[in-house]
């Protein structure tokens, strides 16, 4: 039987027959069904996946009218600098001259940047000067305006922040300990993700993004629901996109729950259930890329994750799809085969929103 | 990557109507063929010239809607906010901050 040209989730070339990339597909759903309660792919899907997997083409899409929206974490920041020392392009533009390239020469259904310390707790000190940027982008770009930073709750740990590591103290067998430290960190996380959240949308941002909620587990997601329910309450208008950091919410604390339900161990079709109760306007699932198996497989996992997520959802579902998640391999320069393979298939069976 | 997603699923930002979809979407919580439908209404054309860029730049132009294209007297950047506001019916921040700081 002929072979074909796949990936590996790293992105390494790798080459399998169709019957091997069918297996893979079975496999990737069963074990997303299996971890997350969710239905398997079914028969036409499967079928779907191997087709688009297995074209010989470069190049493959959606057809005409079936497009979606595009946001962009992080986005335009990645012209220059990238966030926190890397995967920018070192292109010496501002961000406001970044905006209206990928307003106006790439085509972005929304534009989006944050600070190149990309993160709340380090905004708070210099929120004016981001203002003033955000205000002066505002007036002469025209395609909806995202803010993003990430909640990022491992900076309010020692010795960046004034909290003893949960992590570490649960090494030690100190359980009580941890979690009040945790508990202490999402009170000064939520006051900051509050006060840069509230002044950004003071400047005229069309939405706040949390960029890789989760990133520290329960911690992480009750911090960014608490702050998404309480801008909601400061400004009723106010559009909110929660974006998750991994496809499972750990159970860093383990006893918190947000509206009665504990946040450890969510599944992206349950965490949307909170990020509306929460307030969000939209939602960024996550499925993350395992490096060693392949693209296919992988898909298979994003899709059975996300067709449970969109139909769970009241809000529009923008599935995150970049480097290491969505099904796109982890690197930096994501080849363009493996990306449009994993858009047009999670696009077209997943009925998503956006991505 | 960026383009990769635009060419393999994205509508096309303000090439055709890809930014209009997606304010609906954020600003009234539409689901993507909802949203779709709603701006076509609105631009009096069909889903699938949506992201026709031919169909799409002629429309934007004549309704004011903004260009990638930066030419003489099309109003650009809030001139055009304030055009799409208008014609989808929903409130944009930072019009709202304009119109505040400005006076209006």
């Amino acid at each position: 039987m002929a072979k074909t040209m796949q990936r590996l989730g790293d992105g390494i070339v790798v080459e399998m027959t169709a019957d091997e990339v069918r297996k893979a597909v079975e496999e990737g759903t069963s074990d997303a069904a299996g971890r997350a309660e969710v239905p398997e792919l079914s028969e036409d899907e499967i079928k779907h996946i191997v087709d688009i997997y297995t074209r010989p083409e470069r190049i493959v899409s959606v057809e005409p009218g079936k497009e979606v929206v595009l946001s962009h974490d992080e986005g335009t920041v990645k012209i220059n600098a990238g966030v926190s020392g890397g995967a920018g392009l070192g292109i010496d533009c501002g961000r406001l001259v970044a905006s209206e390239l990928y307003e106006r020469a790439l085509g972005a259904d929304i534009i989006e940047y944050g600070h190149i310390d990309y993160s709340y707790k380090p905004l708070r000190p210099i929120l004016a000067d981001e203002r003033i940027l955000v205000e002066r982008t505002l007036l002469v770009t025209t395609a909806p305006f995202w803010y993003g930073a990430m909640p990022n709750l491992g900076l309010y740990t020692q010795p960046d922040g004034p909290f003893p590591n949960p992590t570490e103290l649960l090494n030690k067998g100190m359980i009580n300990e941890a979690r009040e430290s945790a508990e202490g960190m999402i009170e000064h996380a939520v006051r900051d993700m509050v006060y840069v959240g509230s002044g950004i949308y003071e400047a005229g941002a069309d939405c706040i993004n949390f960029d890789t909620t989760g990133a520290f587990g329960d911690v992480d997601f009750m911090a960014t629901l608490t702050a998404t329910e309480e801008l909601k309450k400061r400004h009723p208008d106010i559009i909110i996109n929660i974006g998750m950091a991994g496809e499972f919410v750990l159970g860093i604390h383990g006893g918190l729950k947000y509206d009665g339900v504990r946040l450890a161990g969510l599944w992206p079709h349950q965490q949307v259930k909170l990020a509306e109760k929460a307030g969000a306007s939209t939602f960024g699932p996550v499925c993350n890329i395992v490096t060693s198996k392949s693209c296919p497989w992988n898909i298979a996992r994003v899709i059975t994750y996300m067709k449970a997520c969109v139909k769970a959802s009241k809000i529009p579902i923008h599935n995150n799809m970049g480097m290491g998640v969505g099904g796109i391999p982890l690197s930096d320069t994501p080849p363009v085969d493996a990306v449009t393979r994993a858009s047009k298939a999670a696009v077209e069976i997943c009925q998503l929103d956006g991505v | 990557m960026l383009e990769a997603h635009a060419m393999a699923s994205g509508m096309g930002g303000m090439r055709t109507a890809g930014d209009l979809v997606a304010r609906m979407e954020m600003a009234k919580g539409m689901r993507i063929n909802e949203a779709k439908e709603f701006v076509a209404k609105k631009l009096n054309v069909s889903i699938r010239e949506l992201s026709d860029p031919i169909v799409m730049g002629a429309v934007r132009d004549e309704l004011n809607l903004g260009l990638i294209q930066q030419m003489p007297d099309r109003p650009k950047g809030m001139e055009a906010k304030f055009r799409i506001a208008e014609l989808l019916g929903i409130e944009i921040n930072s019009v709202n901050r304009f119109k505040a700081k400005a006076g209006l």
